[in-house]
């Protein structure tokens, strides 16, 4: 492999458009995703983060621009789309259905059927081998919890988002995180910042999207600053401080 | 350091267990009570007798399982199996075509019901209450309009050959009874072993949380409306052949008496809780409520009275457990 390979970006959009009526959430806006990273997206509101984030992950369609994944066009018209190219997103809202067990959350829409007949004419479902997989799965990612077969609502709120984190991880390609320790606590959120960095460290590049300066300085390796619809900078955590960070961010620089 | 936050064990079974039990305990003491009241109760041609009553009601119950689960709900079933059940008779009947043709018609006339719910409340995402309750009396008047309010009798052999019987033990039971049981198992399969149904599952939880993993929730929705108008039109054929007659004046409790049934079965209103063979034992309890009441001498009137009742004590006993245990 020659360096240049390795620096090519795995995700790529350029000039993406989005308008609401009047309003421009995206005004062209360029993004770099490179293999192995954490890419820390932050913005003031309205910069168009999560406008930017949903164009990624397809839960919206662009109005202009082109979105690249290694170095192919691709256009998503559904999350599905997007979800069968390899990416996957994890909502700060805690996308999980509540009264289904872990495992069954952990393959919802990726349901692995049995072999032969059964599977193929009978659509059945391989039950044992979903509920040990996912069991592997969360044992690789250092994620405690007793039984795949409790349901979700069973556990605590940084369990459950542990559990969006690790189906994200899934990802063929990469994982797209929108605020995904908004809604947690201190110590959750701290565990949530370690599993991401597990997931990087899985060979998964990562796009994580916060308000919170701390746990991007915490987690990134490198920083996508968005303003007002466009991308305005991006920034190294090692060399930058968060109060510049933040006077990026507004337009005080 | 993850590791530590993996506590609570096992609270997933005693949910499981709860909506079990509770529907098999309530039909056990409702046996109990009704046995108490009626020598006639505990016979085994009493018994078939409540499962032949039950069939109707409880393969419609199936259809407002799956619309519930998805947290819809169908008002309109009754009246769209009356409708379904008037035009396979009349077709039989005055236009004169054969069993199976007639058959056909009926159920694709209620399998279309089921797709105009499912269309409105999907595409145009209406509530399916509001729907559901225009839709009910579109199949009400179209039903009285085109049967002129009049039975339609003399039907031919073919249609009626669910309500025919063999005999188990000292108990006669109906093939329409042996269909209702199969379509339950298979229901039953579904939502358990496929990827369909644990979808539906899905959908009724969290429904954007389900679009976003890539689930075509519109297609799946929109499918389960479908499903039900199906089980409305095989429940109207049922009840042509329990009765022998195209009755414009059927399926008027059949509304609530499905709601009642999934719900004394465990299945939670707000959509994705439940297990569908709840619901046959919420059907049986209906039917056996009806059955017992009847044998008591209860007028019918009172007996509406009693399910109006029972359906707002279940969905309030189930209401007050869930936020108890959350």
């Amino acid at each position: 492999m020659t360096p240049a390979n390795q620096s090519a970006p795995v995700l790529q959009a350029r000039g993406l458009v989005k308008r609401y009526g009047h309003v421009t959430a995206l005004a062209g806006v360029d993004l770099d995703l490179l293999p192995g990273e954490i890419l820390a997206v932050i913005g003031d509101n309205g910069a168009g983060k999560s406008t930017l984030v949903k164009a990624l992950s397809g839960a919206l369609v662009p109005d202009g621009g082109e979105i690249r994944l290694d170095g192919r066009v691709v256009k998503f018209r559904g999350p599905g789309d997007a979800r069968r190219e390899g990416i996957e997103t994890v909502y700060q809202d805690l996308a999980v259905a509540p009264a289904m067990t872990v495992a069954e959350n952990l393959f919802l829409g990726r349901e692995i059927r049995k072999a032969g007949l059964l599977g193929s004419v009978f659509r059945l479902l391989d039950k044992k081998r979903m509920l040990a997989d996912a069991a592997a799965h969360m044992e690789s990612l250092q994620i405690g919890i007793a039984s795949m077969r409790q349901p979700v609502e069973s556990l605590s709120g940084g369990q459950r988002q542990a559990v969006a984190v690790a189906r994200s991880a899934f990802a063929r390609h990469v994982v797209i995180m929108d605020e995904p320790t908004a809604a947690l606590g201190v110590k959750e959120s701290r565990m949530v910042l370690d599993l991401i960095r597990r997931v990087r460290d899985k060979g998964l590049p990562v796009i994580f999207i916060s308000h919170n300066m701390p746990h991007v300085f915490d987690v990134a390796d490198r920083i996508h600053i968005a303003r007002l619809g466009k991308r305005v900078a991006v920034v190294s955590p090692g060399e930058i401080s968060m109060a510049e960070a933040v006077a990026i961010m507004t337009g005080a620089i | 350091m993850l590791g530590q936050i993996g506590r609570d064990k096992g609270q997933g079974t005693r949910d499981k267990e709860h909506s079990a039990i509770g529907p098999v305990a309530a039909l056990l003491l409702a046996c109990a009570f009704f046995a108490s009241q009626s020598d006639r109760f505990l016979t085994g041609q009493n018994f078939s007798l409540i499962l032949q009553q039950v069939v109707v009601i409880g393969v419609i119950a199936i259809g407002q399982t799956l619309v519930v689960l998805t947290a819809g709900i169908d008002l309109s079933c009754g009246m769209v199996m009356a409708l379904g059940s008037i035009v396979m008779s009349k077709a039989a009947v005055d236009l004169g075509v054969s069993s199976a043709a007639a058959i056909v018609c009926g159920v694709m006339t209620t399998v279309a019901f089921g797709l105009v719910n499912g269309a409105l409340v999907t595409l145009i995402r209406l509530p399916s209450f509001i729907v559901t309750l225009g839709t009910l009396n579109i199949a009400f008047a179209i039903t009285q309009i085109y049967s002129e309010s009049q039975t339609v009798s003399g039907l031919p052999d073919g249609m009626l050959v669910l309500g025919d019987t063999f005999r188990a033990g000292d108990a006669a039971v109906t093939y329409g009874t042996v269909l209702m049981l199969t379509l339950y198992v298979l229901v039953w399969l579904a939502l358990r072993e496929t990827a369909v149904g644990r979808h539906v599952y899905a959908v009724g939880n969290n429904a954007e949380a389900a679009r976003l993993m890539g689930i075509p929730t519109t297609r799946l929705i929109l499918g389960v409306y479908t499903f039900a108008g199906l089980m409305y039109g095989i429940a109207a054929l049922l009840a042509v052949a329990r009765t022998g007659v195209g009755d414009p004046q059927a399926g008027q409790t059949d509304n609530l008496d499905s709601i009642t049934a999934v719900v004394l079965g465990g299945t939670s209103l707000f959509g994705g809780r439940g297990v569908i063979l709840g619901t046959l034992v919420g059907a049986l309890i209906v039917g056996v409520f009806r059955n017992g009441l009847t044998l008591m001498g209860v007028a019918s009137v009172y007996q509406i009275l009693i399910t109006g009742i029972l359906v707002i004590l279940a969905v309030a006993t189930d209401q007050l457990s869930r936020r108890r245990s959350a």
